[in-house]
């Protein structure tokens, strides 16, 4: 997956190194540490308010750690902020659509802001994936939930990031449009793409992850490889008191 | 790509508002309300007070500003745009100043409307020099834009931002709004003094040069956390 773009900083690996983040008193992540390689998908789980935004949040350069350090292969955000952004992709919640716009506008609209080369040719391409290329001329606000997700996913890809985060990227999905979504995210797996989600819907997670983080109050409290059984390790994880600071188990064994 | 970004925000956001016309209606009936009620208050017998449409223009303009500031960044809220703005690698000083230059093209299309009706009702001769009004409005709209399109970011997450935005924006744009009011009334003397009106104009773009700049270099350390 190489980016389209003329300004993407390339970065193989992901590496997070005792990262806390704090709003004023309040703590919102503490001292996690991870790290994912190309190809990989990893699922950031954990019950609201466990830190999961602020983890993507920070792993996308919105904001800054109040300790520790993220590095994207060798660069940091403060260095390289904008050429880091480049190479990544986000779809948060809010699918940072404009409603007014058709599906066409937006995508040509954020193809420029990533200083993609051929920002028509990618909207084009981008329609064609979501299954929109019907609908390219109408606006976003005439869309339902899951046609809005799907024109949300391509406009995060639009500049073929290297990254992608994704909150709850299931929510409001049928079980036909959560399966093309899988389908998807498998697909730019093999591409090599890092794909970091956060997620509450552990049943579509489990087929999908090669790592689950486990997040409770802001602390990391499991890392689990290829995850089986999700639910279950999930409710164990959360009633255990004990806390994980470095790497995954596979990682330390 | 600076230049591009701020094209591409510009372009943006005036498609999003001729589709809409949401801030255009509203920033105009808000503006025209206002001008309305000066003129039945002040106006006796078919007399307006002397100077009181410099005024009078300048507060319409700065309330509709405001409203329209407000509702600028009340539409990125809502979708969480504005965070995929911040999200992307275009300069951030460039996206405030495609988000600036939006908001100063919305007022001055008010204006467009504002200036017959104050010259109307008020019998003030304010289309008798075009070009120096155009000159002081231009200047005084980038001035008070420049302060309330960065103090409309910053307060975006915030929840009592509609009340906030007035507060911290007044204050500060005060100088502003004089500078403008008193330009303004120059020019509605019988005899125009060209010295007074260049010095006012002066200051306003001084004010222009100084809040542009200091908007620039604080929007991405303001807007990075």
């Amino acid at each position: 997956m190489s980016p389209s773009t003329s300004h993407g900083a390339g970065f193989d690996d992901l590496t997070v190194q005792d990262v806390s983040r704090h709003f004023g008193r309040r703590r919102a992540l503490s001292h996690v540490s991870f790290r994912a390689e190309r190809g990989a998908i990893l699922g950031l789980l954990g019950p609201n308010g466990a830190g999961k935004s602020t983890m993507l949040a920070l792993l996308g350069t919105l904001l800054r750690p109040s300790a520790g350090r993220i590095l994207y292969g060798t660069h940091n955000a403060s260095e390289h902020g904008a050429a880091l952004r480049a190479s990544i992709g986000v779809l948060g919640h809010d699918l940072f659509l404009y409603p007014e716009l058709t599906a066409r506008e937006n995508l040509e609209f954020f193809a420029g802001l990533y200083a993609v080369v051929d920002r028509r040719a990618a909207a084009i391409d981008a329609l064609s994936q979501a299954g929109l290329a019907d609908r390219a001329h109408d606006p976003v606000s005439s869309f339902s939930r899951g046609m809005r997700q799907r024109l949300g996913l391509e406009r995060a890809l639009i500049h073929r990031p290297r990254l992608l985060l994704l909150d709850e990227p299931f929510t409001g999905l049928d079980d036909a449009s959560a399966a093309a979504l899988s389908r998807r995210l498998h697909t730019l797996r093999e591409q090599g793409a890092i794909v970091i989600l956060a997620t509450h819907d552990l049943d579509l997670a489990e087929d999908l992850l090669d790592r689950a983080i486990f997040l409770r109050d802001g602390r990391m409290v499991e890392v689990v490889d290829r995850p089986e059984a999700l639910r279950t390790v999930y409710r164990d994880v959360m009633a255990r008191p004990n806390v994980v600071s470095g790497f995954s188990r596979t990682d330390e064994s | 790509m600076f230049a591009r970004t701020v094209w591409l925000v510009l372009r943006k956001d005036l498609i999003v508002e001729v589709r809409s016309l949401e801030i255009a209606y509203t920033t105009l009936f808000f503006a025209i309300s206002c001008v309305l009620v000066f003129a039945f208050a002040l106006v006796q017998e078919g007399r307006a007070p002397e100077g009181g449409a410099a005024g009078i223009l300048w507060i319409a303009i700065a309330f509709a500003g405001t409203l329209a500031l407000g509702r600028t960044f009340e539409r990125e809220r809502q979708s969480e745009t504005l965070r995929a703005l911040l999200l992307a690698p275009a300069a951030r000083p460039a996206v405030y100043l495609g988000k600036l230059l939006g908001i100063v093209a919305l007022l001055l299309a008010a204006e467009v409307l504002l200036v017959p009706l104050v010259t109307f009702l008020f019998q003030a001769p304010l289309l008798a020099h075009p070009a120096w009004l155009a000159l002081i409005l231009l200047a005084g709209t980038v001035g008070f834009a420049a302060v309330g399109t960065l103090f409309a970011a910053m307060l975006v997450r915030v929840r009592s931002r509609d009340v906030l935005l007035p507060v911290l924006l007044y204050p500060i744009t005060v100088p502003v709004i004089i500078a403008g009011v008193r330009a303004t009334a120059a020019l509605l003397e019988p005899q125009p003094d060209a010295g007074i009106i260049q010095f006012w104009l002066a200051l306003l773009v001084c004010f222009d040069v100084v809040f542009v700049t200091l908007a620039l270099w604080t929007f991405e350390p303001v807007m990075t956390d």
